[in-house]
């Protein structure tokens, strides 16, 4: 059974063709074109150079954010559509979790930032045991210095990683008083083999859903609702 | 003899809609879910949650579509979808989902132009009707006279220079207290009022004769409210005249029903619609005249406004031309007329490929 894999939670479009033991073929672009005119294009490559036909795929996994509200939608749509097709369930990854597992078996502590604008990040904290992922802090939206302060609390070398962690490079140098490294450029982003080989796992345990029920995980509320909910408050 | 059967998908403002139509003229299902009771209590359609919104509903209603039309996705000819003009958001869902289909299924793929939908609609309710005619699109986005020369051939006569007709129904309605959506409240609030009662401006635009302005009409219409607020305040009146109703939904303003001057809210209203309506139906006659053509046509989702209806119809018909529009379930954002449009686009071979991206402000007539 193969599996497609799916990533345009941010700038990084990344889609993979996986079998349980082997990224057949990963194709990914950190380059501004959008997602909407790229992704499926890319599908269709990956699919080609491994001469997958449809009905070989058992599954789409795709990375469910949090991540950009926009790049997890055109994902999402793209998967709800192919998967409506194939008639094939739907594995939803912790787009965190997928950045984590980039450096799986590290005995560091995994610390993803994605960018998340208003000072914020997606982030959540996780580790490995021998290579299974084990999450440590549940993924959520979070003021960099809560960020800092968690990794502080677990006192253990971190490894950082996301498009975040550029962006927040000398307050993590200043503040961190763990040992830490930064990712290098082919592990700090988003890669679609990272959310196939976590979805294998969670295929196996039943963890998916239908095309139809699939939606993204956004953890954050749009602003109009936030200012109405900011409104009734006062 | 077998038909050409088109699944169509839009999503471009703040309704999730599927159809199948069979050789452009003929539906055989028309599934739409609308968000307006989620967008009511922000009074306007919220970008961000139409566009999740969409995500939750498109393939429920793609499904219900095929199943209402008794055919399987295999049975298709083509796949159709919105591709412009709308909320780039909620355009982006429909293009990727009608995207992964068309490639899963290995069908081809046809971008439509939403206002093209929109004309195309009158397809559907007049199946006699061909181009050429002149057609009126009228929306919350829209206010475009068009030359409908030929299928897919369009050629722009008059335009708005500010507000669309449609946004200055929901702004008059917001500031009224109707709240949104704005035109059908105020069109039924209309009814009971006398449209000659004020006379507000129409404005007429210099070597321009088939465009239009609103915002004029719309300041005229604040100020009569500002004034009558003024007064009301120092007169301490709002008890003489009644509470004022309406103000629940975000930015929607509390108005009392009668005014100093004797009048009514539905006076208000009912005059309001008269000045849009007399310079929506005069212009477009007037360029019918100009182009010659003997029918025209009404489309968007102010072609379902009664008033607008039956003045075309009034004055098209005391100058001798054929007046149609669509009914009003095919006037509001929907499928099928999408599926009709991208049927004359099939015809020509417009086929899209898997680079076809949103665009937002997509001009009439662009490919």
């Amino acid at each position: 059974m193969k599996l497609l894999a799916i990533d345009s939670s941010a700038q990084v479009a990344s889609v993979a063709i996986l079998t349980e033991d082997a990224v057949l073929a990963e194709y990914s672009v950190d380059y501004k074109k959008t997602h909407s005119q790229t992704l499926l294009p890319m599908i269709d490559e990956v699919m080609r150079m491994t001469e997958t036909d449809p009905s070989e795929i058992g599954a789409i996994a795709v990375a469910a954010g949090p991540g950009s509200f926009t790049g997890l939608r055109i994902g999402a749509a793209t998967v709800k559509g192919l998967a409506m097709v194939w008639n094939v369930p739907v594995v939803p990854v912790s787009t965190v979790a997928a950045l984590a597992a980039n450096v799986a078996g590290t005995d560091a502590v995994v610390c993803p930032l994605m960018d998340a604008r208003r000072q914020q990040v997606y982030t959540g904290l996780y580790g490995f045991n021998g290579t299974t992922i084990v999450e440590y802090k549940p993924d959520e939206c979070a003021e960099i210095a809560s960020v800092i302060a968690s990794v502080n609390e677990f006192g253990r070398p971190a490894v950082i990683l996301g498009d975040a962690a550029g962006i927040y490079a000398e307050r993590l140098a200043k503040e961190l008083t763990v040992p830490f490294t930064i990712a290098p450029p082919h592990l700090v982003k988003q890669r679609a083999s990272s959310v196939g080989w976590l979805a294998f796992t969670l295929l196996a345990e039943g963890k998916t859903v239908s095309a139809e029920e699939f939606v993204p995980t956004y953890l954050r509320i749009s602003q109009a609702e936030r200012e109405r909910e900011e409104r009734l408050e006062r | 003899m077998k038909g050409t059967y088109i699944l169509a998908i839009e999503s471009s403002c703040d309704e999730t809609a599927a159809a199948v139509v069979k050789n452009g003229r003929e539906v055989l299902s028309n599934v739409i879910s609308s968000q307006i009771a989620l967008h009511t209590l922000y009074g306007g359609v919220v970008p961000e949650i139409a566009s999740r919104k969409h995500i939750e509903k498109i393939n429920p209603v793609i499904t219900e579509a095929l199943a209402k039309a008794k055919m399987s996705l295999s049975e298709m000819d083509a796949i159709a979808v919105t591709y412009g003009p709308g909320l780039v958001g909620s355009l982006l869902v429909g293009v990727a989902e009608a995207k992964a289909i068309a490639y899963a299924a290995h069908k081809p793929l046809i971008g439509v132009h939403h206002i093209e939908g929109h004309v195309s609609a009158n397809y559907i309710s007049h199946p006699n009707l061909e181009p050429p005619f002149l057609c009126l699109v009228v929306s919350g986005g829209h206010t475009h006279i068009v030359m409908v020369e030929d299928y897919g051939t369009y050629r722009i006569i008059g335009r708005t220079h500010d507000d669309a007709a449609g946004e200055a129904y929901d702004k008059i309605a917001r500031a009224i207290g109707l709240g949104y959506p704005g035109g059908p409240k105020v069109d039924a609030l209309a009814k009971q009022g006398d449209p000659n009662a004020i006379a507000f401006p129409r404005a007429h635009i210099e070597d321009a004769p088939y465009d239009f302005s609103f915002s004029g009409l719309k300041s005229a219409v604040l100020n009569y409210l500002n004034i009558e607020k003024m007064k009301s305040r120092d007169a301490a009146a709002l008890t003489r005249h009644g509470v004022p109703t309406g103000g629940d939904a975000e930015g929607t303003e509390a108005c009392p029903d009668t005014f100093s001057d004797g009048l009514t809210k539905a006076d208000l209203a009912a005059s309001f619609q008269e000045a849009v309506v007399d310079v929506l139906v005069t212009r477009t006659i007037a360029a019918a005249k100009a182009q010659g053509v003997s029918t025209v046509a009404i489309a968007g989702g102010v072609a379902s406004n009664s008033a607008l209806r039956s003045r075309m119809l009034e004055v098209g018909e005391a100058n001798g031309m054929r007046v149609v529009y669509p009914e009003p379930i095919l006037c509001t954002d929907n499928a099928a007329m999408i599926g009709s449009a991208a049927y004359y686009e099939f015809l020509r071979s417009n086929v899209a490929d898997l680079t076809l991206n949103a665009v937002p402000g997509l001009k009439l007539g662009e490919r």
